[in-house]
Order: structure tokens, then sequence, then C-alpha cells
């Protein structure tokens, strides 16, 4: 596109806007409406998350993680427990690890439906967006119920979980699992195939998964491209290797594979793997075992370091932690999804339109507090 | 009509001649914005309910205090044209101030004296001219001029650039719809509003009253295309792309506070009037009673012409929230390869019926 080349503008997309996902400011080099290059400009969000990790208890590291991918803190608590039981061997007990999956998922689920929701709203569907707000809402309510937060749960903690299960937990899950999934046909049928937005999403913003890998763009927005990397299959941690579930690719099905659509129904259909996993989970949860019996007196790992990858939402969510032996860590590094994902931006968007650029950063699912940390 | 009638009414032989049409035009203009400002109340509380039962949630009803505590939230609207009256009125420091302040009124203009032709019953029509329709068509795309006005005056990157989109596709989808009229037009043999719906009197195919709507293949085509680009030419969604909100904040109307973008609002909604009452009048018939020989009295007609008018207002309403947005070069596409060539291919299929049916 753009067979002439005019005048080239520069134009400031945020960081107050409303289609940047926070506070994240796009360069746009435009010439009318084609977009000729993008130069995101990050640290608007900057909290200092890793040098304050430095000067606080591991314990006291947990309420940080929540708030840096504040959609999905459920996950983010998930990897740096799971990263921390590792460097102190800890053994946490089988309910503790299926309370750990169910609220993993159901927080998996919440975050896409957010995801897709705003996704709808960036290319001008507004309906969509409190039809999975209205569903999501169900989640929260479930972990309202189970540790009093709604958004940052420091619920996770090393060894263990901050509170049981209350009365009547399972059946609500339950509950919520035979509302939600008809609901899925719902979103599908007003948002997935309606035909501006495949229009819209089809073969915009094609990221191939050359390109993707090797920006180590990673979770829904590289399986979006074709390849079927989930680490909860790939590279298993906590106890994802006993269920029973599909990791879905994009197949191209409007348009070419990695496209936009294919990202956004990636993300669809990994909510009803999430089903399934919470089903299964459910199921197999145990009756009884305290939450709080493996977690230690003291927090002071062996001097050494842990390198830890998990499966968040947003995608591949790694803790590096050094520890010195002391009950602070020397450092942790925070590998972030959302930062890769954001990199790819440029190389994928370049040539479109500014409309298109829109649903093209909606459709990478950013969270800036998880970029800038 | 109303125009000519209060001209007989005023005294005569006063001094200057020209000031009792001055008079007549004013008392018809003033009754006139009354009825767009009360419209657009009903329209905006429309808005509101129906998206509220489309979305799944209860929209106002009437909690708090003041003037939204009335019962079902009825008084949301005045409550809202409140604030945006008692608001700040800000003029960006590096506007072109003139023009800032001239583009609402254009805007709003354009919109407002289409108005004066739009038949509402037998009797209400402030001047049926005898190229009625052909007038409507011409002032209605004044408003582009006010919106490009804004877009540049503002000195707004994001106003440029939604007020280039909207120049772009108010011009371009003019041409599908005036085509569409030119259907209308060749088979009533007139362009005077009544004189169109007068021409749909009657039954058709023996039992469907004889609008254009169900008069032939073609003219469905023609009132599809009509009313769909009628709403591009609102800046409704699907067709939003000028004010595209994820995208360009607001579009022309960023920098607009206040009373100004009030008047903005206020077109936007009149402007859809125009279109319903356009497509009211040339394809469903107008004031015409869906069945005929009943209810055609003017009290009557007033009441079709309105429900029609409202019930296309509700169509484009259920667009607005259940469609995505359409990127503009999409946006094109729809107008000059889809609805240009269907318009022209509809002309010329309307003469062939003319000829063989009649």
């Amino acid at each position: 596109m753009g067979i002439v080349k005019g005048d080239q503008m520069v134009l400031n997309i945020g960081p107050q806007h409303p289609s940047t996902h926070g506070v994240l400011r796009l360069k746009v080099v435009t010439d009318g409406e084609i977009v000729s290059d993008i130069e995101p400009i990050i640290g608007y969000l900057h909290r200092c998350f890793e040098k304050h990790c430095e000067n606080s208890t591991y314990e006291q590291v947990i309420p940080f993680t929540d708030r840096c991918d504040y959609i999905a803190s459920m996950n983010n608590n998930f990897g740096y427990v799971v990263a921390m039981e590792k460097l102190m061997e800890i053994k946490v007990p089988d309910r503790v690890e299926y309370i750990r999956i169910i609220m993993a998922e159901l927080n998996r689920i919440a975050s896409h439906l957010l995801a897709l929701g705003v996704y709808g709203l960036d290319v001008g569907a507004f309906t969509p967006f409190l039809y999975m707000f209205r569903d999501r809402e169900r989640i929260l309510d479930i972990f309202e119920l189970t540790c009093g937060a709604r958004l940052l749960y420091n619920y996770m903690w090393v060894g263990g979980v901050s509170h049981d299960l209350p009365v009547g937990f399972v059946e609500t899950v339950y509950g919520f699992l035979d509302y939600f999934e008809p609901k899925l046909k719902e979103y599908n049928e007003i948002l997935t195939y309606n035909k501006i937005f495949i229009e819209r999403t089809a073969d915009v913003g094609v990221l191939p998964p050359e390109v993707a890998i090797s920006y180590g763009v990673s979770g829904p927005n590289l399986r979006g491209s074709g390849v079927k990397w989930d680490l909860r299959k790939d590279e298993p941690y906590s106890i994802y290797e006993r269920f029973d579930f599909d990791v879905p690719v994009g197949e191209g099905t409007v348009g070419t594979t990695g496209d936009c659509w294919d990202r956004f129904y990636v993300r669809m259909l990994e909510m009803t793997e999430s089903a399934k996993i919470l089903r299964q989970a459910l199921k197999d949860l145990p009756q009884d075992g305290d939450v709080h019996q493996a977690i230690p007196k003291k927090i002071r790992p062996p001097k050494g370091s842990i390198y830890q990858r998990t499966e968040s939402p947003r995608g591949d969510l790694a803790y590096y932690i050094i520890s010195d032996g002391t009950p602070q860590p020397y450092r942790l590094k925070m590998r972030s999804p959302a930062f890769t994902a954001l990199s790819v931006l440029n190389e994928i968007s370049r040539g479109w339109m500014l409309s298109d650029v829109i649903a093209i950063l909606g459709s990478l699912d950013i969270v800036l507090g998880e970029i800038d940390r | 009509m109303i125009v000519d009638r209060l001209i007989d009414w005023l005294p005569t032989g006063v001094a200057w001649p020209g000031l009792t049409f001055i008079v007549a035009v004013i008392l018809c203009a003033v009754p006139v914005f009354l009825f767009i400002a009360v419209y657009a109340l009903v329209a905006i509380y429309g808005e509101l309910k129906i998206s509220s039962f489309i979305q799944d949630k209860v929209g106002p009803m009437g909690q708090g205090v003041g003037l939204h505590a009335w019962r079902w939230g009825l008084l949301q609207p005045v409550a809202d044209a409140l604030k945006l009256i008692l608001k700040e009125d800000i003029i960006p420091s590096a506007a072109d101030k003139k023009l800032f302040i001239l583009a609402p009124f254009i805007v709003f203009i354009g919109a407002f004296i289409a108005f004066s032709a739009l038949p509402f019953s037998q009797t209400i029509i402030i001047a049926d001219m005898n190229i009625g329709i052909f007038y409507i068509l011409a002032v209605s795309s004044l408003g582009v001029i006010g919106i490009i006005l804004a877009g540049w005056s503002s000195n707004n990157k994001w106003s440029l650039y939604g007020a280039m989109r909207s120049a772009a596709q108010i011009v371009s989808y003019e041409i599908p719809a005036a085509l569409s009229i030119v259907v209308v037009i060749m088979l009533t043999s007139t362009m005077s509003m009544q004189g169109i719906i007068q021409y749909q009197s009657g039954l058709v195919w023996g039992f469907l009253p004889n609008w254009l709507l169900f008069n032939n293949p073609f003219t469905f085509l023609a009132f599809i295309i009509f009313f769909i680009s009628g709403v591009a030419e609102c800046n409704r969604t699907p067709f939003d792309i000028p004010e595209a909100e994820s995208e360009l904040v607001a579009g022309a109307f960023t920098e607009y506070s206040g009373m100004r973008y009030a008047f903005f609002f206020l077109s936007e909604y009149a402007n859809m009037f125009v279109v319903s009452g356009v497509a009211a009048a040339a394809f469903m018939g107008g004031w015409q009673s869906p069945i005929p020989g009943m209810f055609d009295t003017p009290g009557w007609g007033l009441f079709w012409f309105m429900s029609k008018s409202m019930f296309l207002i509700f169509m484009m309403i259920w667009f607005r929230w259940t469609f995505p947005r359409l990127r503009v070069d999409q946006l094109m596409d729809v107008c000059w390869k889809g609805f240009i060539p269907i318009s022209l291919f509809n002309i010329f299929g309307v003469g062939i019926w003319y000829l063989l049916v009649g």
C-alpha cells in the first residue's frame, strides 16, 4: 500500500488515549492514513518493581507481582511461587496444587474475556465488551468469595495459598462453568463471525511464525501464528501434566495464519480449554489437606538462582531469582510476555492504516503494568 | 405550505413587504427548533434504553438525586443537556477562533433547514417546494463544510483526521443516496415531497400498501441503498469512522466542549431524523396509512410519519450497538465498488420495469 510517498506526519497516540490499553505512547509516522513507522514509548507506568524486590523480603514480593499484570494477578503469583518453591525445594500438598490450577485457569478465562471484549471496543463494537465484562464479573465474584479481593489477590503464597476454599466453592465454579460455556457461542455470533469484524481483522497484521519466534513472542500471540507452544504442555510445571487439554493454534480460518483474527480466535478457544481443565481439577480436587501446612516459617532460600517459566494468559512469564542466602532476593528479574509482544508491533504494523494499528495493538493484548513493571 | 399560509395570515401593507416574509419564516423556525430539541431528547433516551436492552444492562433507572431520579430515568437526557449547557466553553489557544466558533452552527444549519421540506402530515409541511427532495439532498450536505471547518480550525491532528475522513465519507455517500432518489423521481415524476407521497396511495400486488418500497424489486434495493447511505451520512456506526472513538478520540469534535459540542450532537440526531424522514416519505409512504382508506386524517398522518421515521431511527440505533466499525478504505470500497454500480444498474432496471410493467 502507499505507492506515492507524500509528506510524513508524526502522530502521538497516547499516553492518554482510549485504545492504548494503559499509559502507552506510540510515536507513529504516518503518510495520510498509512503508517510507515511506529515507535512504542514505554515507562509511563514504571514502578521499579525489580529494584523494589531487592529491598523486600521474599513474601513481600508477592503483592508486587499482583500489580504487574493486574488483569491476571493469580497467574503472576503462580509463576513467582512456583519459582520460589523450586528454589527452596518445597513440596506443596496436592490440594494446594489443585486450588492453584483452578485459580490460574479461572483468571486465564477472566483475562481473555477482558482482552477479547476490549478488542471488540478497539474495532468499534461496543456490545460484546459488555457481555464479556458481565461474565468476567462472575469470576471476580468467585475470587472475592475465596480471598476477599477482586483484582489484586495476593492469594498464592510460597508453599501454600492464603485462604482455604470457602464452603460451596466447588458448586459455585461448576455453576459458573455451566453458565459460561454456552456463552462462548453468543460471543462468536455477535463478534467472531461478524462480517465487518472479519473484514477488519482477517489478513491484517500478519505475524509470521519465524518473526514471532525471533522476537520472542509467546502465548496466544505465538499460537495465533500456528506454533504449537504452550508451557503447560511442553514444560509442565505444577501439576499441569495431569490434565487433558488441547493447545489451540491459529489456522488462518478466515485469512492468513497469524492475522489479528487468529490471535483473537485462539484466545476464544483457550477459554474452552481452560474450562476443560477447570472441570477436571474440580473433579479431582482433594477434599482434605491443610493449605498452610507447607508454608515455611522463614523464607530464606539457599544460595543459588532459578529461572522458572510459566504460561500466563499473555504468554511466557518467567522469574529469574538470585538468592544470596538472605531473606531478600539479591536480584529478581521478570520476563514479561507483553513486553516482547509490544516489540513486534512495529514489524507487523508498517504499511497498514491507522485504524489497523489500533486493531493490531489490541490483538497483541498488552498490559502496561507488566511492560513497564 | 405553513409558511405560505402564515404569509397570507399576517397583516400586509407594512412599511417593508419583506418583513412579513421574515416574520413568517421565524414563526416557522422556532417550532422546528423546539421539535428538534424535544425529539433529540427522546432519541437520546431511546438510545440509552435500547443500548441497555441490547447490552444486558438496565440503563437510566432513576437513581440518585435531582433530574436523574425521576421515574425510569426519563429526565436523564434533560440532565445531560443541562450538563452540556453549564459546562465551560473551552476554545484552544492555538485554534482558529472565528472558524472554531462558526463550525457548529454550519453543521447544525445543514440539518436544521432540511426540516423545512419534511412532510409531517397532509397539512404540516413548512414549504412544499416543487423541488423538495432535491432541496433536502442539497442542504443536508452543507454539514460537511462545518465538519471540515471544525477539524481544521481545532488545530489538532485527531480533528484533522476526523474531518478529512468525514469529508470523504459524506461526499461519497451522497452519490448513491441521490441515485436512489432518482429511482423515486422516475416513478413518481415529481420532486415535491407531497407529490411523492400522494403517488404512494392505494394498494400494490393486491394486498400491500402502494409504498415505493414494495412497488418493485428495484425500488426495494434503492430503499436499502438509500438507508445505508443515510446511516453513513449521519456518521453512525458502522460508518462512524470520522469520530471513531477508539482511534481518533472524538474525531473532528475532539477539541469541542460544552454547548458547542452539544450542537454537533444535536445535529447528528437531527440528521438522523432527516434521513429517516426522507426514507419514510420517499419509500414508506410518508403519512399514508399502512391500511389504505383507514386512519388517513391529517392527525393520523402525523402519527404514521413519526412512527415510520422513529422505526428507521430505531434501526440506526440497533446497528450502532451491534456492529463493529469499518475501516476507512473498506468504507470507500463499499460505496464506490458496491453501492454506486448497483444504484446505476437500479436506475436502468426501474426504467425497464416502468416500460414493461408500468
